[in-house]
């Protein structure tokens, strides 16, 4: 009994050490450029009250965060949301918990999950959260009523889930098919907001065109198109660490801006304070001559990458070496010094974002086919092995969004690299919905693919990587099936020892990226955020999905 | 004259029915899904897309969502947003407001100067003043309104460091904010509109003052501005009527990127985000809207002519 309790111990210090790791997703090392430099002001004491003007460059469709993929929910909503757990808005590196009392308890097995909650939250309504709220919650993202018409896109995330219970007012109980190795990291997804039973249980669909969470901040107003408006909750359970209330803001308007050189002027008249997004290298210095002395920058690696996708269902690139010759025509050290000057990518990696906490080292990096340092042999490699798969000159379509950062910059690079090689590629740019029709049809030779995620995850990054006709439908436009590659994927999803997962997902690099060339990426991307210095509290990660309640964001006086 | 205007009253029912079909035939022809669009760039599987169409009732065949929709609209329910899943109505009736008052203002202030600067230019043909004119107006035509717009901002940022409001405040709250807010704008569109008006009044009145009636008039002795004001212009009206008439309705949908420069949450920027959702009933309610607009304008320019002319007469 004693040795069963001492392992349930060591595992729960090593669950939170897992956490912690699997938190390094945000482990963006925040940096500054430009001349105003000011960005985070450290061992300041924050002053409450203020309201916060923020832009947001796309309109959110529902107001449902279980339902929606877009950064364009969570920047006006998430303020009005808990979650289980969430990055620790001081250091992104931590996972803490929110609504949950604490770090959860892993069974011996690791097959259940347990949370304990805590017992001072409550709904905008005034109505206690209990872990049938919860249960409620995490019911409609796993298991959607379908036949209710709720919808939930990430439920795939917890396919590991075969219960959740609430074995008591305050305890949540999730009872995994197997152990996993994101489970827990995925607890603290932005999008998983803390939702009311009693409110899905009247209307499963409900919080499609309504707000009530138990979040730091009560919906005021929202004007379609134009903006978004929150207050202070007075009753959030938050506290800072000297036991001051949270939040320290009054309250917060998002304004819809659609139009890029509209949102960087909202900001430059000072009539927005920040836009989370972020901004490309010209407007970050557009902005820093405009504001010498009352701008901050903030800047970091970016979860989002974009890949070329040769279609294997279409000859050529139904020949590897076809594939191969793709990658290794770009030289994307070269693409990455000269784009990031003008768009908002820049760092050289492989499936996993450069830097983080699952990604290759350089040296091994450089090992994959068009990752390697030397151009030009990797040239001379491309157009030998087109050469030996016979089209010297190969020649097609390049499908591409009609979107300029980074899309449009990254596809001419592409098309001129490719080039050098004798591979003449046309330029195919659409619109964004008939580039996704095409993308899903089937209907290109090599198209411009592109993901973002809100964590350094395998299970996420390696999504589209599944076989094409099986858990990849839909998202796998290079349209293979490998059972060797779902095997590997799934091998390392349930690997619960951090170093050798590690491994697993490079052995998944090296057969993907280089061995069988299915899909590759370009350049990971690169955000910049620059904003008016009086916002402090905010910390950049490394991506624009999390780290957005605003708790501990507040005004500073000038 | 009563048939004639119930007449052309129910021939808008027809012009509307076929602007609706057309609607409805061409966004079907054109590629693309609302759905895929929606979680674009996220890892969602093709199993909750295909949920998805089906919420929305795009799996149905193409015939029924049009059968669907023409009942709808019988009852006068223009439907739900797909985007949104909010009611066409509401998203319209937000951005409404603002269009109609943009184009008011914008077509106060292109006949506050079309017609004086017009009218001016024609009198005094080939002088000094016609010359300067006629410089303004090219100017209006030659530069497109969204670039002025951007110069207007980024003038007033730089030099004053103060930009139009970003947010919508209507006039009956607060005047002042309600025309910082659409002061601007008026004046980038409406430079363009006062010079295509502006040129128009200057043509038609040159023609008008060459007709014998006009020397019949300065014959009997009248005063120059008797004779241009009461004889020429408005005889000279027909064309500047029509050309006014038309670019205001093509203000309340047209101001694409003027909208998308200052921000301004109108019928223009709505329809484009639609187009570019794959937004179906939103796209065809505007479309309607948009073409009622043109139709309701048309008749009422038909019925000002009669009390410009006294000659026309509609039967």
């Amino acid at each position: 009994m004693e040795a069963l309790l001492r392992a349930r111990i060591a595992f729960v210090f090593l669950v939170t050490a897992t956490l912690v790791i699997g938190a390094c997703a945000q482990q963006a090392k925040p940096g500054t450029s430009g001349s105003p430099a000011a960005s985070l002001a450290g061992g300041e004491k924050p002053t409450p009250g203020g309201t916060l003007t923020f832009v947001v460059n796309a309109e959110p469709p529902s107001f449902d965060g279980h339902r929606e993929t877009t950064f364009a929910l969570l920047h006006p909503i998430a303020p009005h949301y808990s979650l289980l757990y969430k990055f620790d808005p001081n250091d992104l590196t931590k996972v803490i918990p929110d609504v949950a009392d604490g770090n959860p308890t892993v069974s011996a097995d690791k097959m259940t999950v347990t949370i304990k909650l805590r017992q001072d939250v409550k709904f905008h309504d005034g109505t206690q959260m209990t872990s049938e709220d919860v249960k409620a919650t995490y019911d409609k993202i796993i298991t959607p009523n379908t036949a209710a018409g709720q919808s939930s896109p990430r439920a795939g995330a917890y396919a590991v889930v075969s219960a959740v219970n609430a074995p008591d007012k305050f305890t949540i109980e999730f009872k995994l098919k197997y152990p996993s190795a994101s489970f827990l990291t995925n607890l603290a997804s932005p999008w998983n907001f803390i939702y009311s039973a009693a409110k899905l249980k009247a209307d499963p669909r409900w919080y499609e065109k309504n707000i009530m969470g138990t979040g730091p901040f009560t919906y005021v107003s929202n004007t379609k198109g134009q903006d978004w408006v929150g207050k202070k909750n007075p009753d959030y359970f938050g506290k800072d660490k000297d036991g001051t209330k949270l939040p320290y803001l009054d309250g917060y308007k998002a304004l819809i801006i659609t139009d890029a050189t509209a949102g960087v002027n909202a900001i430059r008249s000072k009539q927005a304070m920040i836009e989370f997004r972020g901004f490309t290298p010209q407007q970050r210095d557009d902005l820093s001559r405009a504001l010498p002395n009352d701008l901050a920058i903030q800047e970091a690696p970016w979860i989002c990458v974009n890949y070329v996708v040769p279609n294997t269902k279409v000859k050529p690139f139904d020949d590897v070496r076809v594939r191969q010759a793709l990658s290794l025509a770009i030289d994307r050290y070269a693409g990455g010094e000269a784009l990031s000057k003008t768009t908002i990518v820049k760092d050289v990696g492989g499936l996993m974002r450069p830097k983080g906490p699952f990604a290759m080292s350089d040296a091994d990096l450089a090992k994959i086919r068009g990752f390697g340092k030397d151009a030009a042999a990797a040239k001379a490699e491309a157009k030998k092995l087109l050469a030996d798969a016979g089209v010297p000159n190969l020649s097609f379509k390049f499908l591409n969004r009609n979107i300029t950062t980074p899309y449009e910059p990254v596809a001419v690079f592409l098309i001129d690299q490719w080039k050098q090689v004798g591979i003449t590629a046309t330029h195919d740019v659409k619109e964004t919905s008939p580039y996704q029709a095409d993308l899903r049809a089937g209907n290109f030779q090599v198209a411009l693919d592109f993901n973002c995620d809100f964590l350094d995850e395998p299970d996420l990054q390696l999504a589209k990587f599944w076989s094409a006709s099986k858990a990849g439908k839909g998202l796998n436009f290079a349209y293979y099936d490998d059972d060797k590659l779902d095997g590997m994927i799934d091998a390392q999803s349930r690997q619960t020892d951090p170093a050798q997962r590690v491994k697993l997902v490079g052995d998944i690099e090296r057969y993907a990226m280089d061995e069988k060339a299915y899909q590759y990426p370009v350049l990971w991307w690169y955000r910049i955020i620059p904003y008016l210095k009086i916002v402090r509290g905010w910390q950049i990660g490394s991506n624009h999905y999390t780290n957005q309640d605003l708790t501990t964001v507040w005004l500073a006086k000038s | 004259m009563r048939r004639y205007v119930v007449g052309r009253l129910l021939l808008m029912i027809p012009t509307l029915v076929g602007v609706a079909v057309l609607t409805f035939v061409v966004m079907r022809l054109v590629p693309g899904d609302i759905v895929a669009l929606r979680y674009a760039g996220s890892s969602v599987p093709q199993d909750v897309i295909d949920r998805e169409r089906a919420l929305l009732g795009l799996d149905k065949p193409l015939w029924t969502q049009f059968v669907d929709w023409m009942t709808q609209l019988a009852h006068l329910d223009f439907g739900q947003s797909l985007w949104t899943g909010h009611a066409v109505i509401d998203e319209v009736w937000t951005r409404l407001p603002l269009s109609l008052e943009l184009a008011v203002i914008a077509t106060l202030f292109a006949v506050a100067f079309a017609l004086p600067l017009g009218v001016i230019a024609a009198v005094k043909q080939d002088t000094w003043a016609d010359y300067a004119i006629r410089i303004f107006s090219v100017g209006g035509l030659a530069m497109p309104s969204f670039w002025i717009g951007i110069m207007l901002v980024l003038g007033t940022i730089t030099f004053f460091g103060w930009a139009p409001p970003l947010v919508f405040t209507p006039i009956t709250e607060d005047p002042i904010a309600n025309l910082s807010q659409l002061i601007l704008p008026a004046v980038s569109v409406g430079y363009r509109y006062s010079a295509v008006s502006m040129r128009m009044t200057r043509s038609t009145l040159l023609e008008v003052l060459r007709e014998d009636y006009v020397r019949t008039a300065r014959a009997k002795g009248l005063r120059e501005t008797l004779v241009v004001v009461r004889h020429a212009l408005r005889n000279a009206l027909l064309p500047v009527v029509t050309v006014i008439s038309l670019e205001f309705a093509f203000l309340i949908g047209g101001l694409v990127v003027t909208e998308q420069v200052f921000n301004l949450n109108g019928i223009g920027k709505l329809l484009v985000d639609a187009v570019t959702h794959r937004d179906y009933p939103l796209i065809q309610a505007l479309v309607l809207l948009l073409a009622s607009v043109f139709v309701i304008v048309n008749f009422i320019v038909d019925l000002i002519y009669v009390f410009l002319d006294p000659r026309i007469r509609y039967s």
